[in-house]
């Protein structure tokens, strides 16, 4: 759900967990700075002019300093970016920085108000959008949108974005961060292994019941999940529960509205849930498996189907047997009624992209994302990581691998149909209080409705909690 | 002489003083601030802070997460010295004293240079890998340790062990045990070398059985030993990061269930941005570990048995 779960997010290895050990004694240290700034004199907004072929007066000679999240996706593309930005500006430097510590290594630096001019604020140590916000650290982006987009001068860049993506940087009605990649969520499964033995993915929940039945008879588990990490598992079920009960269920979901939680929809997306695993059709055990254990039972064949976001192709890309062909399809309607169709999808862009407040050369990192988000260098980006840009049509024309092309399709058909949960990014204690919930409504330990109750109780609770910044949409 | 002792004076503290100014910097100051941002609001961004008083604190006591973190510290602190204190005077007793050489004389037992390094292994790897290879240990499917029970017939004990809210900190406190029973079975085999033998061949003369002899004459010899080992165990299960971080589910454990107070600390201030009220829960854990390290000093003190 977290739209930031890109594949490299939640795999600890030793140096993350060191680097966490290290920070839990290092953090006192870090705040010897906190009393040092608090001025709020803007910085020099060191404009050079515009010309229809630089209209947002990035200054020829200033240096750029970019830092990326050098995870899943490296940074090659960036770097790509990098170049096409140096060759319009010649006189100017580029200063490219590929870290995973994001969060770590740019905290000290917006303290002290000494940031980078483009941050690449991802990863699983990135900063908290809202608190940077809050903080007043960040520039607004509609300068941006509103100028040309640099293969096609004649749209603004707006409009060259997929549906969401503008939304999802956007904070207290205004845009503070441009995500790049454009990430869906759904369930996947092997099209050679469905063909072989005959099944068809079904668009309604009944028939994935039906079909679960099969798979059963046929000595595959029907499905598996990340039971590590519960939020997987929410995906299907918050999307079953969006699209029988339309955007207003998601808007008073994350407006924190009373009683949110108990809305019918919600109620019977848990319930079929719990269905799953009631008729034992998830994998025995899957609630003790990482993602990559889960994973790798659903490649091997032990299980024919896993929610996971489109990222999961270039995930498994290492474990993944020949032939294997995963496709990514929509989550099945709940039934009669619902008020989107089959094919809505929940989407959401990430890779988010800022524009510190106190950046030296603010323009500069404006125009880098002017280039970043044209054609070319997203194109390039799709080319290299088989990840789908946030940019319409980036891969037109391009020959995919069967995950992406199924994504690409998925997108393709839900038109303007995509929505996407906002609390997660706004409320992460919300966003445990769901995860360890929807843990025990798949291992049977709460039943639907008081899985409704405890989340209530988690949300009503941080709507009254004063401490918190609220945001709606 | 007065300025030759003078002279020494300077030259301790021209030794001592660079030393004790970097532990006041990184060390000290550290903590005076941490006292000072558990009373603000710091959200570990911003330039801005405010004071809040004791609020950080009283929220700490609605959290039911924290709460549950201190419950599950609790059970470790009582679970995890006492279970690797009991084995590793086990284990180093039956290295030192498990054969018998001739009819009287306590021996150890063969190979029991082997053993002590096979036992002190896993102190060589860094926690984090610890976890992640006993992860693979306890994997549901494809373990080795529901492997074995399955192989010998125990289908019914085989358990997803990280993935029940009942068993997972049990799983991780015998993570926890492993890993470090080995080195204190090594400091206490060097104690119990420097035990003289004729003590013991006295004792067995006497008609001492072994387990008595462990009990009556060892362990009050290596009494000094035990109350350290005691002391740092106990530190070690008031933290269990490393180890919930990266076996658990969430992490945090199946609905909280492995939760622990360096683990909130760390999601409150880099996943939630709230630096303030991070640095409550790490204040909280400094005086938890004080409190537990006077007591611990305090109630096993006992007579000095020493040798003359």
């Amino acid at each position: 759900m977290d739209p930031s779960s890109t594949p490299v997010v939640r795999r600890p290895n030793r140096r993350t967990v060191l680097q966490a050990a290290a920070i839990g004694l290092a953090a006192p240290a870090l705040t010897g700075c906190v009393t040092s700034s608090g001025d709020e004199s803007p910085s020099a907004d060191n404009k050079g002019p515009t010309s229809a072929d630089n209209p947002l007066g990035a200054p020829d000679k200033a240096p750029l300093e970019v830092v990326i999240f050098k995870g899943g996706y490296g940074d090659e593309y960036a770097i790509n970016a990098e170049t096409l930005y140096q060759q319009r500006f010649p006189s100017s430097t580029v200063d490219h920085k590929g870290i995973q510590k994001v969060g770590e290594a740019l905290q000290p630096r917006f303290v002290a108000d000494t940031p980078p001019d483009v941050v690449d604020n991802t990863g699983a140590g990135r900063l908290d959008l809202a608190t940077l916000v809050a903080a007043k650290k960040l520039t607004d982006l509609t300068e941006l949108l509103d100028a040309p987009s640099l293969h096609d001068p004649a749209r603004k860049v707006r409009d060259t974005l997929l549906p969401g993506v503008i939304e999802d940087g956007t904070l207290d009605g205004k845009v503070y961060a441009l995500n790049f990649t454009y990430t869906t969520w759904g369930l996947w499964y092997s099209k050679p292994l469905f063909d072989r033995h005959g099944w068809t993915y079904p668009t309604t929940w009944e028939g994935m019941l039906a079909l679960c039945a099969e798979i059963k008879k046929a000595g595959i588990a029907p499905w598996t999940y990340q039971g590590k990490y519960p939020e997987y598992l929410n995906d299907p079920l918050l999307a079953m529960a969006a699209k029988a009960g339309g955007p207003d269920l998601v808007k008073a979901v994350d407006n924190l509205q009373p009683g949110a939680w108990k809305q019918q929809p919600l109620l019977d997306a848990a319930t079929a849930v719990a269905e799953l695993a009631g008729r034992g059709y998830l994998l025995s055990g899957s609630e003790a498996l990482s993602h990559t254990e889960a994973q790798a039972a659903w490649s091997q064949g032990k299980a024919a189907i896993i929610p996971c976001g489109s990222w999961l192709e270039a995930e498994q890309k290492g474990v993944t047997p020949d032939g294997f062909d995963m496709v990514m399809a929509a989550v099945p309607t709940l039934g009669a009624g619902d008020k989107l169709p089959y094919g809505a999808l929940q989407a959401a862009s990430s890779e988010s992209f800022l524009v510190p407040a106190k950046a030296k050369n603010p323009r500069g990192g404006l125009e880098f994302l002017r280039i970043l988000f044209s054609q070319p260098a997203a194109r390039r980006f799709a080319e290299l990581n088989s990840t789908l840009p946030s940019v319409a049509g980036a891969t037109d024309g391009l020959t995919v691998s069967t995950g992406l092309g199924s994504v690409r399709s998925a997108v393709q058909a839900a038109g303007a149909n995509t929505f996407t949960y906002r609390f997660r990014t706004w409320y992460a204690p919300l966003a445990k209080a769901v995860d360890d919930a929807t843990g025990e409504l798949a291992t049977r330990r709460v039943t639907p409705s008081q899985w409704a109750d405890r989340i209530q109780q988690a949300a009503d609770a941080l709507a009254r909690d004063t401490t918190v910044a609220k945001y709606s949409r | 002489m007065a300025a030759m002792r003078h002279g020494k004076y300077r030259f301790l503290a021209g030794a001592i003083l660079p030393g004790l100014l970097l532990y006041a910097v990184f060390v000290l100051s550290p903590y005076a601030q941490a006292f000072y941002l558990s009373l603000t609001d710091w959200t570990g961004v911003s330039g801005e802070a405010h004071f809040v008083g004791l609020d950080n604190f009283r929220r700490l006591l609605d959290d039911r997460l924290f709460l549950s973190a201190l419950r599950n510290n609790g059970l470790m602190l009582l679970v995890v010295p006492l279970a690797t204190i009991l084995l590793g005077l086990l284990l180093a007793a039956l290295v030192n004293f498990g054969g018998r050489r001739g009819s009287t004389a306590l021996a150890g037992i063969r190979g029991g240079e082997f053993y002590k390094i096979a036992y002190f292994f896993p102190q060589l790897l860094s926690l984090p890998i610890v976890a992640v290879l006993w992860q693979f240990v306890y994997h549901p499917n494809e373990g080795l340790l529901n492997g074995f029970l399955r192989a010998v017939g125990l289908d019914a004990l085989a358990h997803a062990w990280l993935g029940d809210p009942a068993l997972a900190l049990w799983a991780v406190m015998a993570v926890l045990v492993w890993s470090s029973v080995g080195f204190y079975m090594v400091l206490f085999s060097a104690a119990m070398e420097s035990i003289p033998r004729d003590v013991l061949e006295a004792a067995v003369l006497d008609g001492a059985g072994r387990l008595a002899t462990l009990r009556r004459i060892i362990v009050p010899l290596l009494w000094d030993n035990v109350q350290v080992a005691f002391v740092y165990l106990g530190v070690l299960a008031l933290d269990g990061f490393a180890v919930v971080q990266v076996m658990t589910a969430g992490p945090g454990g199946p609905d909280g269930a492995t939760e622990v107070i360096g683990l909130g600390l760390y999601r409150s201030a880099f996943t939630y941005g709230k630096f303030g009220y991070a640095a409550a829960m790490g204040v909280t854990l400094f005086f938890l570990t004080l409190a537990f390290a006077v007591i611990a000093l305090r109630a096993s003190r006992r007579e000095r048995v020493e040798l003359s």
